[in-house]
């Protein structure tokens, strides 16, 4: 039997969580709390630019609206907390039912159409949720909503301690790379890559490829929701601007700076994305002023991201 | 004959353009049922209709017993349905073995599989091997569909389609550019897949055309000129002028 | 862009004012919209700078004015600097997006937005310009029934109604207008028959942009003019086009009144009927939250019956 070409490799995966591990280590050792504080943070946008590779990199759709499903993990949190309900065992399945129910029917909504129609309904739809937020005067309404306590695992494990809630994050990210990467090598990714290569030939073999995708965004929609979790118990905070059309833009450009459809390229980008966003705004407030037109030589020069990139120059 | 596809009264323009009217058509078990006509006939558009791609104006659509009008592309492929592209559409970023595995895997047991590797999987990939095999390209298997030759792309498209194991093929031109002998091996692998299923073939090569129809539907202008048997469709004056008469001045 | 009238009862008079801010928004979007539209319309090119096309001309309006003195002025300097910047952009960046795909568009885009809310940002600091009217502006023209209107937001109907109908003239009844709709329908077959269809698109980017930085110069004085601001209406504007139907200025249209009114009447008046429904307490809270996503619903509903949008002149499911 010959061998098949699949889009089974790790890359560089092995090599990038050994490094986040060291970071994390080192943090503790060392650099204290704000470093812990830093490096969960990247590895929450991490999680939710992984969740979003699946869906851009891998399916192809250009979602411009992932952050809504980041804001409705984070607000399920939030008001649940608000409401006394502290348990990390009832919020956390919660707000990963609710990212899930959110994503089924935005994505079916949105998957009714194609290219630029979609990017643009998600971009509405997230939109919307971010005005809804905004109205919620019961919980904050523009102002947000402050979480007095992480959420609690009873005796096994207390998220309040910083080391305690950087591994749970570095754990989360692995385990949620792993799924994804078996999900992209499974029957089930092929189509999705399949009918990214050519959508038409897939329907005329018998895929109802919308149906797929429609698995595709809700699962990434839920595992963006995780990340929202995690977000809201680092902050212990929730505000409508999680789900600003920014924060969607700058996840589609982590998953773009790492390199689409790797997995692990969004890893990279959102590491990156952090660090150079956390450097500039060291230097200047205005760091946007740099990082928009780093975005465009980015689109108009930069093939493949970093990953590519990092590639390249492994086999020179 | 037991027909296995039928089409009645089909109807499909575009603006002023008339691509099909009224059009009847059937494909029985076991026969090769060639629609020819000149270029801008209509002879894609009524596959588009036939598989789904396209709703028509007025007309329905049988697959055997069952009436397919409403469905889908995808829906009818399930039912047995397959077909060629006139410009070879496959999968580029795969190679030659997983685009005909993705054929079978469409019609092998679920495809909402979320954890098992698809690949390798001999269920898939020995099926799969034994059509290029069938079509004499296996040693292709690993090229990436992206690096094949014109030729080699449409041979790879006639695998996945009958990677469908089709009750009913339908083709878009499949000699179109390729080379002569490879179109002596394509019209000898039709002509054995005869018993197998039945064929709508459209085709440009009149040679290829009358060696292998059962059955000649002559289409200009949207509308059906002629219809029946290969002698009859040649003897046919109207055809010789509308049709094979340009062919000869060409 | 909120309303200034907060309703108690469906009281007719109220009803007439929201009705006149729901057509004064939906113009505003329309002038937004339509330039967006046949850019999509022709080079299948997702544009997300045209939101920040819409805020320098609310900006260039305002401090235009406030130098001079003079409205004229400023609302001549808006459309002709929105303009420029629109073919600036083009030949800094859009141009190299023609033939990217639309994830490329998307990021590319999204960098110049963040480089030119920031760069207004530095210039203009984050509050907001102020924009106020002159004298003779500051009336409002009383209504039957005790209520009146804003004389200002009266000029955006009027100047809102004039450049539609003018776009609409052109679009119809000239040879470029004629033109820029075949394209919109198909770029590839108007390109075969030997027009320059990257004319013809600078052309209808320049006068897209034009209509968004007018826009933005009617808006100036009615909504805050700070950095950013031309997000929201960007976003508004694409639910606009899904609603309308992509490509088609006569869809823009309709789909900006409609967005225009269902926001406009949402706000003032969902409320109170959720009040019919719901105890109070619970009313106030579901209430602004309706009328918030009013708006998206209906754009779910229309994409649920046609997914093209309601006049669309291509299906958006090919
Ligand atoms: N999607 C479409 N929109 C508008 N016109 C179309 C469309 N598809 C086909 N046509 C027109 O319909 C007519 C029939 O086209 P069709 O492709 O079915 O012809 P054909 O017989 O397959 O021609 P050929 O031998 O060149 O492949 C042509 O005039 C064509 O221009
Ligand atoms: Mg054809």
């Amino acid at each position: 039997m010959s061998a098949v070409r699949t889009r089974g490799g790790h890359g560089l995966a092995p090599l990038l969580f050994v490094l986040i591990a060291l970071a994390i280590l080192s943090a503790e050792l060392w650099a204290g709390p704000y470093y812990l504080k830093l490096l969960s943070r990247a590895m929450i946008l991490a999680l939710a630019a992984l969740a979003l590779d699946l869906v851009v990199g891998v399916a192809g759709l250009v979602s411009l609206g992932h952050a809504a499903f980041l804001g409705v993990g984070a607000y399920t949190v939030g008001i649940l907390a608000e409401h006394g309900i502290t348990s990390g065992w009832i919020q956390w399945p919660i707000a990963l039912f609710a990212s899930a129910a959110f994503a089924l029917v935005i994505g079916a909504l949105s998957l009714r159409t194609r290219g630029v129609h979609f990017i643009m309904i998600t971009l509405a739809f997230a939109q919307m949720l971010y005005y809804a937020a905004n109205s919620l005067s019961r919980y904050g309404g523009d102002d947000g909503l402050t979480i007095w306590n992480r959420s609690e695992f009873a005796t096994f494990f207390s998220l309040a301690d910083r080391s305690t809630f950087a591994w749970t994050c570095f754990v989360i990210l692995l385990l949620s790379y792993l799924l994804l990467a078996r999900v992209v090598a499974s029957r089930f990714g092929r189509v999705l890559r399949g009918a990214k290569d050519n959508e038409r030939r897939m329907e005329a073999l018998g895929y109802p490829v919308a149906r797929f995708r429609l698995v595709a965004f809700t699962l990434s929609g839920t595992l963006a929701g995780l990340a929202g979790v995690l977000l809201a118990n680092l902050t212990e905070f929730v505000a409508p601007a999680y789900m600003s059309w920014h924060r969607s833009g700058e996840l589609l450009a982590m998953v773009v700076l790492g390199g689409l459809g790797s997995l692990y390229g969004a890893i990279i980008g959102a590491f990156f994305f952090v660090l150079v966003e956390e450097a500039l705004a060291r230097i200047t407030t205005h760091w946007a002023l740099v990082f928009g037109p780093f975005l465009i030589l980015l689109v108009l020069l930069g093939r493949g991201g970093l990953v590519g990139l990092l590639e390249n120059l492994g086999r020179r | 004959m037991r027909v296995l596809l039928a089409a009645k009264g089909l109807a499909k323009s575009f603006g002023a353009v008339v691509a099909a009217a009224d059009l009847d058509l059937a494909v029985e078990a076991g026969e090769i049922h060639a629609l020819i006509g000149p270029n801008g006939a209509g002879k894609t558009t009524v596959l588009r209709l036939l598989s789904g791609e396209l709703r028509p104006d007025a007309g329905c659509v049988w697959l055997a017993d069952r009436e397919v009008t409403a469905l889908a592309v995808h829906e009818r492929a399930r039912l047995g349905l397959a077909r060629t592209f006139q410009h070879s559409s496959v999968l580029s970023s795969f190679s030659v073995l997983e685009n005909v595995a993705v054929a079978i895997q469409a019609h092998a047991g679920s495809s909402f599989r979320f954890f098992k590797p698809a690949s390798p999987d001999p269920r898939l990939e020995e099926p799969a091997l034994a059509i290029l095999e069938r079509l004499g390209i296996e040693g292709l298997a690993d090229r990436p569909a992206a690096a094949l030759a014109h030729g080699e792309r449409r041979l790879l498209e006639l695998a996945m389609a009958l990677a469908c194991r089709p009750q009913v093929l339908l083709l878009d031109e499949p000699l179109a550019g390729v080379s002569n002998k490879e179109a002596q091996r394509l019209i000898g692998v039709l002509a054995a897949l005869r018993a197998e299923m039945g064929m709508l073939l459209v085709e440009h090569d009149m040679d290829a055309v009358f060696r292998l129809a059962d059955r000649i539907t002559v289409l200009v202008n949207g509308r059906v000129i002629a219809s029946g048997s290969p002698s009859a469709v040649r003897a046919d004056p109207l055809v010789r002028s509308a049709y094979l008469g340009e062919e000869e001045e060409l | 862009m909120k309303s200034e009238y907060r309703a108690t009862a469906l009281d007719p008079a109220l009803l007439v004012v929201q009705l006149l801010n729901g057509v004064q928004l939906g113009l505003l979007l329309f002038l937004v919209a339509s330039g967006l539209t046949l850019v999509f319309g022709i080079l299948d090119v997702i544009n997300l700078a045209h939101g920040v096309v819409f805020m320098v001309g609310a900006y260039v309006a305002a401090s235009t004015f406030l130098h001079s003195g003079s409205l004229l002025l400023a609302a001549a300097a808006a459309p002709i600097a929105a303009a420029l910047l629109g073919l600036v952009l083009d030949r800094l960046v859009l141009r190299f997006l023609y033939e990217r795909s639309h994830l490329d568009q998307v990021l590319a885009t999204f960098g110049v937005v963040l480089f030119v809310d920031e760069a207004v940002r530095t210039l203009f600091g984050p509050a907001a310009l102020p924009f106020p009217l002159p004298a003779s502006l500051e009336w409002s023209l009383p209504l039957p029934g005790g209520t009146s209107y804003p004389a200002w937001r009266l000029v955006i109907i009027a100047g809102g109604l004039v450049l539609a109908a003018g776009l609409f003239g052109i679009l119809h009844r000239t040879r470029a207008g004629m033109l820029v709709r075949a394209a919109a329908n198909d770029a590839r077959m108007l390109e075969m028959l030997g027009v320059d269809v990257r004319r013809l698109f600078l052309l209808v980017l320049g006068a897209g942009s034009a209509l968004a930085g007018f826009a933005g110069a009617l808006a100036g004085p009615i909504m805050a003019v700070q950095p950013g601001m031309g997000d929201n209406v960007l976003i508004l504007a694409f639910v606009v086009i899904v609603t309308g139907g992509m490509g088609s200025v006569q869809g823009a249209l309709l789909g900006a009144l409609l967005v225009g009114l269902v926001d406009t009447l949402g706000r003032a008046f969902l409320t109170d009927l959720v009040r019919t429904l719901l105890p109070p307490a619970a009313a106030n809270e579901v209430g602004p939250a309706l009328a918030s996503m009013a708006i998206y619903l209906l754009m779910a509903i229309v994409l649920l019956i046609r997914p093209q949008g309601l006049l669309s002149v291509r299906r958006a499911a090919r």
